[in-house]
């Protein structure tokens, strides 16, 4: 065994690029508290106050404190960026200062142009030149292959937010690979993947050997950008130190390399949890340094930062990177997959206070150790700052080596990436049925021709009939907008860092989305079970509707109209699945839209459902805003009918509550222990 | 047989232990000056639902109630005793854990037939959650609009029954935030064998939108949410007068 190996359990993962192997064989499943953990170190505590201090200066300068514009963001564009070299135990910044927002030009030239005129810059003339003549861009491909149809249903918005002007994301190279084998270790075997592909020269095997190529080419880009630092990541981490570091290096090259929409970290607590305990046995670190490691590991992904366009933040809801790290779960073999690094995690909300980056997202299962839980209930009281999503659920298609990209969706570290695919607007799709494809805000014949509903009043099984000829087009024009995108985005931004920390054969998620649900639901219930007049205006175009009586609303477990929703989900992701799909991928679709229910609201018409033009969607699988009267549970059993098998990339249902509704007050409420009068 | 039902809550969390599905009995005879519910008063009205069709909803909804159940508040729930058996016998016989929210206000020993069902119910209850709402006999008549006396004798009976025991008590400043009653309180509680939990609640003002609503006057009108901190003393003082009526019935035994 190689020396750094010392001490671990050998298996497959010591031949073969295998990190879930080396986690089973060697973690430590914790079921303890949260008694362990340690406070920040001076060191952390000065390093976070200079993080804070150029916040503030960033927020004064207008959201941007400074941008490169002279030098395109790659790998090893820049040279080393500290905080304060000295006390910084984890190092590395996107340029060669902290909160210089580097330029991503591959994605598209007039997105990087804009996004720095935006913030009072200006992208350097060579580069654009240079990217105008010599060399073309993933939006200009695009652009080059878009029908007048794609371009119509963009500019209507029946399709919104696709990919095709900047950095596509929901990629996760398992940046763990870095660490446990070292940059030559994995070359060696990208090399060897190179090779494997036989000597019959199809378009598929001349694309997957180039690409390889590229991911090699990336591995020692990084290996370069990591000695510029100091460190040798050719070699596997020696310790809980190096390993974290590593494992941040693989992250920082992607962030280098790519702004995307989603730039996910993966699973990496238990694994780095290993070193932690093979070090804390050894003597080799104490707990409070670990943790520092782990504070300074954390403040660093809350840097990262990416030059945006303002109507970007907008749809987004301010600026964000989706850091997302996906915590605890159970393992197939029923042990938990929680460790204390996943405490160390959860306790940067402690050491460092309250941030929305990195996401970091509870993997729930109800068999979680009791311990665990309980720090993730004091912890969501105290920050309100973490996500939690079904392990239970998504365990049984990805295993337990899977992570979350971006906010809900899934994929096996490694094993399987996606192809993002933005968001179809159902409630739109609904009201081109009802005016035969003309767009009830624009008056722009949109989808194709057909017959509008006739009449003053909405028939439920006409506007189905005709909601179904009108979904068959969308899936159509969608997934040939996305074929497009996907097609481009590989041949002009490809990933190379985080594909190079992919296996040779991934399988790739064909990502679509859906945005408004609820308003479809509650529309097509209206139809059904009360009376909806149609207000026509003076072309003709039903833009209003009148509806006499009530109706079941989705978001009170009412069977009548909670199912209008689930089939509607089934019938749109068969549609996608009649499609043909770039790189065979596999079809998904998700019901997960966070923020941009608002920017989707705005473009839409009046609604049978009651609702007016321009008035909000509901966020992702949400019920509509005061639709639901039963309580919240009623409101969560409506969303959880809605079938996972057929919106696998995830469903979402965002939900507040005061903590005073979530429980009683232990200071107020004294329970068994208290009345324990005899004592 | 049908209740009338003023509301449901899915989502109670402070209403019984654990998640419950809680449903709002219709109709009071109390007056409780701080009543945050008098929307409920009025005994016509209401959802009409059977006990059948409550317990559909509550299945549809089990997963959510693993350490929960349902409980029965209003209103006054024991205003349709016979609903509210109906509804816990039917809950028991699917395995149901089964909370009752009241103020006791109906109960009486004297009357058998009334007696009888108050017996049937007791067997079908896994908790009640008693809220004594003043301890002392003519401030409780002030307060309510109603005497304590069966109030503090049901209490007794639930003891006697074996069934278990919460306590509430809101505070309200200068009407139950008097050491000397929260003593005698605190004194009167520990006498019962099957107290599990004592729930102190500050008094709130978010009733009184549902006053204006109603076009009635509010009867604490100016009155302010109370300090977390003065509920968290009541409760010391209550917990201490329990613990000396332990040590007394203690040594009496021996």
């Amino acid at each position: 065994m190689r020396s750094e190996w010392n001490g671990f359990k050998g298996g497959n993962w010591e031949k073969f690029v295998d990190v879930r192997n080396f986690i089973q064989k060697n973690y430590t499943p914790y079921e303890g508290d949260d008694s362990f953990l340690c406070g920040p170190t001076q060191n952390t505590k000065d390093l976070w106050a200079q993080v804070m201090d150029l916040t503030k200066k960033e927020r004064e300068a207008g959201g941007v404190l400074d941008m490169d514009t002279k030098v395109v963001s790659t790998l090893t564009s820049h040279g080393p960026g500290y905080l304060d070299k000295d006390k910084e135990t984890i190092v590395g910044f996107q340029t060669d200062k902290p909160f210089k927002r580097g330029m991503n030009v591959y994605g598209g030239l007039r997105m990087a142009m804009k996004a720095c005129e935006d913030n009072g810059y200006k992208v350097d003339d060579e580069i654009v030149e240079f990217f105008s003549k010599h060399r073309k861009t993933h939006n200009e491909g695009v652009f080059d292959v878009y029908d007048q149809e794609i371009r119509t249903c963009r500019s209507n918005h029946i399709i919104t937010g696709l990919p095709d002007a900047y950095g596509r994301g929901r990629i996760i190279g398992d940046y763990r690979r870095v660490a446990l084998y070292g940059t030559d270790f994995l070359i060696k075997d990208k090399q060897e993947q190179k090779e494997s592909f036989g000597r019959v020269y199809t378009d598929d095997v001349i694309r997957g050997k180039e690409e390889i190529a590229e991911q090699i080419k990336a591995l020692k880009e990084l290996t370069q950008m990591a000695a510029s630092y100091g460190f040798d990541i050719s070699q596997p981490a020696k310790n809980v130190q190096e390993a974290i570091q590593w494992t941040y290096f693989g992250y920082l090259g992607a962030v280098k390399e790519q702004n995307g929409a989603a730039m996910s970290l993966g699973r990496t607590a238990t694994f780095l949890d290993v070193y932690a305990e093979r070090d804390l046995a050894n003597g080799t670190f104490t707990e409070e340094q670990i943790q520092e490691f782990v504070d300074h590991f954390i403040m660093k992904l809350r840097c990262v930062k990416f030059a945006r366009t303002p109507e970007y933040n907008q749809i987004f809801a301010g600026d964000p990177v989706w850091v997302t790290e996906s915590l605890g779960g159970m393992g197939t073999d029923g042990r938990t997959l929680v460790s204390k690094m996943s405490f160390r995690y959860l306790n940067t909300l402690n050491n460092l206070g309250t941030a929305p980056e990195p996401n970091l997202t509870v993997l729930w299962s109800t068999n979680l150790p009791i311990g665990w839980k309980q720090f993730c209930a004091k912890m969501s009281i105290k920050s309100s700052s973490i996500q939690y999503e079904n392990d239970d659920l998504m365990r049984n298609d990805h295993g337990d080596d899977y992570a979350i990209a971006c906010c809900v969706s899934s994929m096996v570290v490694g094993k399987e990436m996606q192809f993002f695919g933005a968001r179809a607007n159902l409630a739109k799709c609904l009201l081109y049925a009802i005016n035969g494809g003309v767009d009830e805000v624009t008056g722009v014949q949109v989808g194709p021709k057909y017959r509008p509903v006739e009449g003053d009043y909405l028939d439920f099984d006409d506007v189905m009939s005709k909601y179904n000829d009108m979904m068959d087009w969308l899936a159509k024009v969608y997934v040939s907008s996305l074929n497009i995108i996907h097609y481009m985005h590989d041949k002009y931004a490809y990933e190379r860092i985080q594909m190079a920390l992919h296996d040779r054969d991934v399988k790739r998620y064909f990502a679509t989305g859906v945005a408004g649900l609820s308003v479809v639901a509650d529309s097509l219930s209206a139809i059904k079970y009360a009376k909806v007049k149609c207000i026509r205006d003076e072309r003709g175009i039903v833009v209003s509707y009148e509806t006499e009586g009530d109706f079941p609303k989705y978001g009170n477990n009412d069977d009548r109209v909670d199912e209008l929703a689930a089939n509607l989900v089934t019938t749109f992701m068969n549609k996608v699945r009649q499609q043909h799909v770039y790189r065979n991928g596999l079809p998904t679709t998700s019901i997960l839209t966070i923020t941009s229910n608002v920017t989707y609201g705005k473009a839409t018409g009046d609604t049978p459902c009651g609702r007016k033009k321009g008035e909000p969607f509901a966020p992702g699988a949400n019920p509509l805003h005061k639709r639901d009267t039963h309580g919240a549970v009623a409101s969560l059993a409506s969303v959880a009918k809605i079938p996972f098998r057929d919106a696998q990339d995830g469903i979402s249902n965002t939900f507040s509550i005061i903590p005073g509704a979530l429980g009683k007050e232990d200071q107020v409420f004294a329970g068994d222990i208290d009345i324990d009068l005899s004592k | 047989m049908v209740g009338h039902i003023h509301s449901i809550e899915t989502c109670g969390t402070v209403d019984g232990p654990g998640m419950r599905f809680v449903v709002f009995f219709k109709g009071c005879p109390m007056r409780c000056l701080y009543c945050h519910n008098p929307d409920t008063w009025d005994p016509a009205g209401g959802e009409e639902h059977t006990a059948e069709d409550l317990l559909e909803q509550f299945e549809s909804l089990r997963d959510f109630y693993a350490n929960g159940g349902i409980t029965a508040t209003g209103g006054e729930p024991l205003m349709q005793i016979d609903f509210l058996i109906e509804l816990f016998e039917k809950a028991k016989a699917k395995g149901i854990h089964t909370c009752l929210d009241t103020s006791g206000v109906t109960f009486h020993r004297d009357n058998p037939e009334l007696l009888a069902k108050f017996d049937r119910l007791m067997n079908c209850t896994d908790l009640v959650m008693l809220d004594i709402k003043h301890i002392n006999p003519e401030e409780h008549l002030k307060l309510c609009k109603q005497p304590n006396d069966n109030i503090l004798d049901f209490a007794k009976y639930i003891d006697e029954h074996e069934v278990d025991i919460w306590i509430r008590h809101v505070i309200v400043k200068d009407i139950t935030l008097v050491d000397s009653y929260l003593d005698e309180l605190g004194y009167f509680i520990g006498g019962l064998k099957h107290l599990k939990a004592l729930d102190c609640l500050p008094y709130h003002s978010m009733g009184v939108v549902k006053y204006k609503n109603l076009g009635i006057d509010y009867p604490l009108k100016g009155m302010k949410p109370l300090a977390k901190e003065d509920a968290i003393h009541a409760r010391e003082i209550i917990l201490a007068a329990a613990k000396r009526r332990r040590q007394d019935d203690a040594a009496k035994q021996s």
